[in-house]
């Protein structure tokens, strides 16, 4: 696995009027790392996400994922990164086979790949009872599952996930991280973003972001020895009490 | 009780909150109380017509200028065959063509009789005949005017006085229906979308599962809608009587009592309209499409009920607002007090009861 | 190209598999054009006219059997005084009221002039002027006979004559007003669903999220807009289909002019509207408000379009006004094709300024949809 930097961030800020929802944070992510980006609600995490998925247009600072840049290649971003949004949005009133179908279409795949890709998936994810039928009539776990693939579809190098393990059962969430494994192993980064910490274990790097500004990055292991925590909740617990006491 | 005002406040703030809808829910009777006061009229002014001349005689002459002297007309264009009105009609400006046929002066005095043809573009049914009915008193006035001078020529004088509207404002007529038309829409199409919100949030459910009762619920939701379709009344009859001079020649108590009823019959409407939509689209298409059409058209707003045919006649009884037009007519118009109109309040009461009925039932259905 | 394929397949699989949706879009439009088109008349007819007779001669007779026989009014039986002829007009039973004075033929037979009284419940301005109009033409009709009566008798000679009134009316012989009122309604119908739907389609997926996805990928902006309206303006091509099949088959409305030149002309038209669509869903939130602004402003275009009401009474200022609104001139063209047989020359000054408006609607919808905010 290479070493060169997937996604290069420095200084990034987003100003919405007077309030500072990301103060100029700076980071890198390597190819194949799966990184965590994690942060109570509102400390900034979808924002500054947005920004590198090019829906948002930073206020200030520089940033280039996949080797392009957030503010002036946006379209070329969109071309090699895939995103799974919060609401895990695809479309309620078409069938899985017919949602697969569409945003393979719309990113370029041919009938004939989005075909295997098709078949891939159903043996897979055990997907033959569900195929047809609308997405809108699934449990949230398959939501969830379906969601992810989706954004696979296309190859991209980078995923990006936006508090992709909300609202789902235990169990449900161990077996979608292994499908983010899997992802991972096979070379693709992974961007997730998540208030869970105990998912912040399963990650090789994470940063914790407190009010617009990362407090912390490094591997878990090295976070758990430096706060002097047994897990990455505490660690965040204590992060949050000192920019508290600030 | 203060659970329900805090459930009442939150439905306040809702509507509150969300600006641009409150800016069409008062903006809207604004602008169409003064588009239809200033704009909006079928009465026929300066309607551009030709004259084909054939006599070019001082008879036709002088009932030409009688003609450019009218109000209804403008005569725009003198033309010079009668294969020329088809062109002029294609056009699109030209109404009418007024034909002189030849030597019409000397006809009618040597022969005692000669003919003018009003040939009349009836695309526009409407003004093609009053046009021809504004025409023909004009001619018979001359008429009349030169064979008074002869013995035995006599004189039948008209006293026309025109009741309710002196100066034949059709704001007059139209105030009525617009109010009618705002409060029903608002009323019916708000409840019914705010109902159908709960339901397609989720959050129905935890209303139901509270300690409200589901009359409350729905009460709740009612009450902020009762409220601002009165402030929309109230602005519309102020607007009428302030810019437009329109009279209130009976009882603003009385409008005020019969207002809040149409206003409680156009709520029981949007309840029942949101028992049976799923999503709020469907709820908005159902008021929009299904509701404002039929109302705008089918209660005596704008078209006379009188010359629908029959079906249609009937079809428009089922139609609250028309029992509300004429209601507001005769109370604002004609000064008219409970006496002329209780007939069509016990409807409006039985329609109100109806559609609660339904509500009601259907609602049991569901929970069942 | 493919992409904008995959959209609109997208786009009819919902518009379709949407159960509750489909019969609002296509049956209740099929509906309201068959019922409207009856109701929308202006033909005044069935005038209740109560008369109070205080002369009771040949001649009082004489008038009222006149307007007994009249088409236009309904004869209710005489009243005995104003006072009950009037609270029947409170009431809303009798239209007009005639008064025939106690001297009326008295004085007709020694002073040639006589006197009568009308009133008419004006509250509906325009009815009553063309009931006035009528009541004014009975009585002249009665007038003229009595002269030539009287010239007769007296042996006059010279006579000033009679002037025979010969109406003649074109495209709509039998002043139907369905005739009139069917294409305009046809194009109310065209206009709102395929506004209303393509407002408040881009809004939904702003609600649900799905907008959001889309946005990052990389779909052009032109690509996914006119893969959102391709389907909506193919549906508000197909209103128009049944419509016309109806207004023929139904109405049996002519279509003397090219079905071609009303097809284009639409075409472009509905590019307008659904610009109007998408500019709305580009600044509203959730659908509620989309329905709403598009509601205001689609009554306001409607009012000031000419459907209803002719451009020509309005005053100078909203003539101005309507100059700027698009419908007005689609329901121009759609009278004027259909019922005149106006050809493409005649419509070219509405054709220029329809294309000018899509351009100038569509290119500020683009620009003002925003992928990146």
């Amino acid at each position: 696995m290479s070493e060169e930097n997937v996604i290069e961030v420095v200084e990034l800020t987003k100003k919405f009027g007077a309030f500072l929802a990301v103060d100029a944070i700076s980071f890198e992510v390597k190819a194949g790392e799966i990184f965590g980006f994690l942060g109570a609600n509102g400390a900034g995490k979808t924002t500054a996400m947005k920004m590198l998925i090019g829906i948002s247009k930073p206020s200030s600072g520089e940033a280039s994922v996949a080797g392009f840049d957030v503010y002036t290649q946006t379209e070329l971003i969109k071309k090699n990164i895939g995103y799974m949004s919060q609401k895990f949005a695809l479309y309620d009133d078409l069938t899985v086979r017919e949602n697969i179908t569409f945003f393979g279409g719309i990113y370029g795949l041919s009938r004939s790949t989005i075909k295997e890709k098709i078949k891939v998936l159903v043996t897979d994810l055990k997907l033959e009872n569900i195929i047809d039928q609308l997405v809108g009539a699934l449990p949230l776990g398959w939501k969830q599952k379906l969601s992810f693939s989706v954004s696979l579809l296309h190859d991209p190098k980078i995923v990006f996930l936006d508090e992709p393990t909300g609202g789902v059962d235990p169990i449900t969430r161990r077996q979608f991280w292994e499908m983010i494994y899997n992802a991972a192993d096979q070379g693709t980064t992974i961007f997730v973003t998540t208030h869970y910490m105990d998912e912040a274990e399963y990650c090789d790097r994470v940063s914790i972001m407190v009010n617009g500004k990362i407090e912390a990055m490094d591997r878990p292991k090295r976070l758990k020895e430096q706060f002097e925590a047994s897990n990455l909740n505490e660690v965040f617990l204590k992060l949050a009490r000192n920019s508290k006491s600030d | 009780m203060k659970r329900f005002i805090g459930f009442v406040r939150k439905e306040f703030y809702h509507i509150y909150r969300d600006k641009r809808s409150l800016f069409i829910l008062f903006g809207m009777p604004i602008a169409q109380i003064l588009l239809f006061g200033f704009a909006i009229t079928n009465e026929i002014n300066k309607v551009e017509i030709a004259i084909l001349d054939h006599a070019k005689d001082a008879t036709t002459i002088e009932i030409i200028n009688k003609m450019a002297s009218s109000k209804y007309f403008s005569i725009n264009r003198y033309l010079a065959a009668e294969s020329q009105v088809e062109g002029v009609f294609k056009q699109g400006k030209i109404k009418a063509v007024i034909n002189f046929e030849k030597d019409f002066g000397e006809k009618l005095i040597k022969n005692g009789q000669s003919t003018i043809q009003i040939i009349a573009d009836a695309t526009d049914p409407n003004t093609a005949n009053s046009i021809t009915n504004y025409i023909q008193s004009i001619i018979q006035q001359y008429n009349q005017s030169i064979n008074i001078n002869q013995a035995g020529g006599t004189q039948v004088f008209m006293q026309t006085h025109m009741a309710f509207n002196p100066e034949i404002k059709s704001v007059f007529m139209f105030v009525p229906g617009v109010m009618t038309i705002i409060l029903m829409l608002v009323s019916a199409m708000m409840t019914s979308i705010s109902i159908t919100r709960e339901k397609e949030l989720g959050t129905m459910e935890i209303l139901l599962v509270s300690p409200l009762k589901p009359f409350q619920v729905v009460l709740g939701k009612v009450v902020p809608y009762i409220l601002l379709s009165i402030i929309n009344a109230i602005i519309i009859i102020l607007l009428s009587i302030f810019i437009f001079k329109m009279p209130v020649q009976g009882s603003l108590l009385l409008l005020g009592a019969e207002s809040v009823l149409f206003i409680i019959t156009s709520l029981s409407l949007g309840i029942l309209i949101s028992t049976i939509a799923e999503t709020q689209q469907t709820a908005m298409m159902i008021s929009l499409m299904g509701l404002m059409l039929p109302v705008i058209l089918l209660s005596g707003f704008i078209f006379p009920i009188s010359s629908m045919p029959l079906p249609l006649q009937l079809i428009s009884n089922t139609i609250p607002a028309k029992w509300f037009i004429i209601i507001i007519k005769g109370i604002m118009l004609k000064g008219v007090g409970i006496a002329f109109i209780w007939k069509e309040t016990v409807i409006l009461f039985g329609m109100t009861l109806f559609f609660m009925g339904i509500s009601i039932y259907k609602y049991k259905i569901r929970l069942e | 190209m493919k992409t904008i394929g995959y959209l609109i397949q997208k786009e009819f699989k919902q518009i379709f598999r949407n159960k509750g949706m489909l019969p609002i879009i296509f049956i209740l439009p099929i509906i309201q054009l068959l019922i409207l088109s009856n109701a929308a008349t202006y033909e005044v007819k069935d005038i209740n006219f109560g008369y109070i007779d205080s002369d009771h001669t040949t001649s009082s007779r004489a008038l009222i059997e006149r307007f007994s026989s009249s088409a236009y009014f309904n004869l209710l039986p005489p009243f005995p005084s104003f006072a009950e002829a009037n609270s029947a007009m409170l009431e809303g039973n009798v239209n007009v009221i005639l008064e025939i004075p106690n001297n009326f033929e008295r004085e007709l037979i020694n002073n040639k002039k006589t006197g009568l009284g009308l009133t008419v419940d004006a509250i509906d301005g325009a009815a009553a002027g063309v009931e006035s109009a009528y009541v004014n033409q009975i009585v002249q009709g009665f007038n003229q006979s009595i002269s030539l009566r009287a010239a007769n008798r007296n042996n006059v000679n010279g006579l000033s004559g009679v002037i025979t009134i010969i109406p003649s009316y074109w495209y709509n012989i039998t002043l139907d007003y369905k005739t009139f009122m069917v294409p305009g309604i046809l194009v109310l119908l065209v206009t709102m669903i395929t506004l209303f739907l393509s407002g408040m389609n881009i809004v939904r997926e702003k609600e649900v999220g799905t907008l959001e996805q889309i946005n990052v990928t990389p779909i052009k902006k032109s690509q996914f807009i006119i893969g959102k309206l391709f389907p909506f303006w193919l549906i508000g091509l197909g209103l128009l289909t049944i419509g016309l099949v109806l207004a023929k088959i139904i109405f049996d409305i002519p279509i003397l002019g090219s079905l071609g030149i009303l097809y284009f002309y639409t075409a472009i038209y509905l590019l307008v509207i659904l610009g109007i669509g998408l500019f709305i869903s580009n600044f509203t939130e959730t659908q509620q408000q989309a329905m709403f602004i598009a509601w205001f402003f689609i009554v306001i275009f409607i009012l000031m379009s000419g459907l209803f009401t002719p451009i020509e009474s309005m005053p100078k200022w909203a003539q101005v006004i309507t100059t700027f609104n698009p419908i007005r001139y689609f329901v121009e063209v759609v009278r004027m094709v259909m019922l005149k047989g106006a050809g493409f020359t005649d419509i070219l000054p509405q054709l220029w300024k329809n294309l000018a408006y899509a351009i100038l609607v569509n290119g500020l919808a683009v620009f003002s949809y925003k992928k990146v905010n």
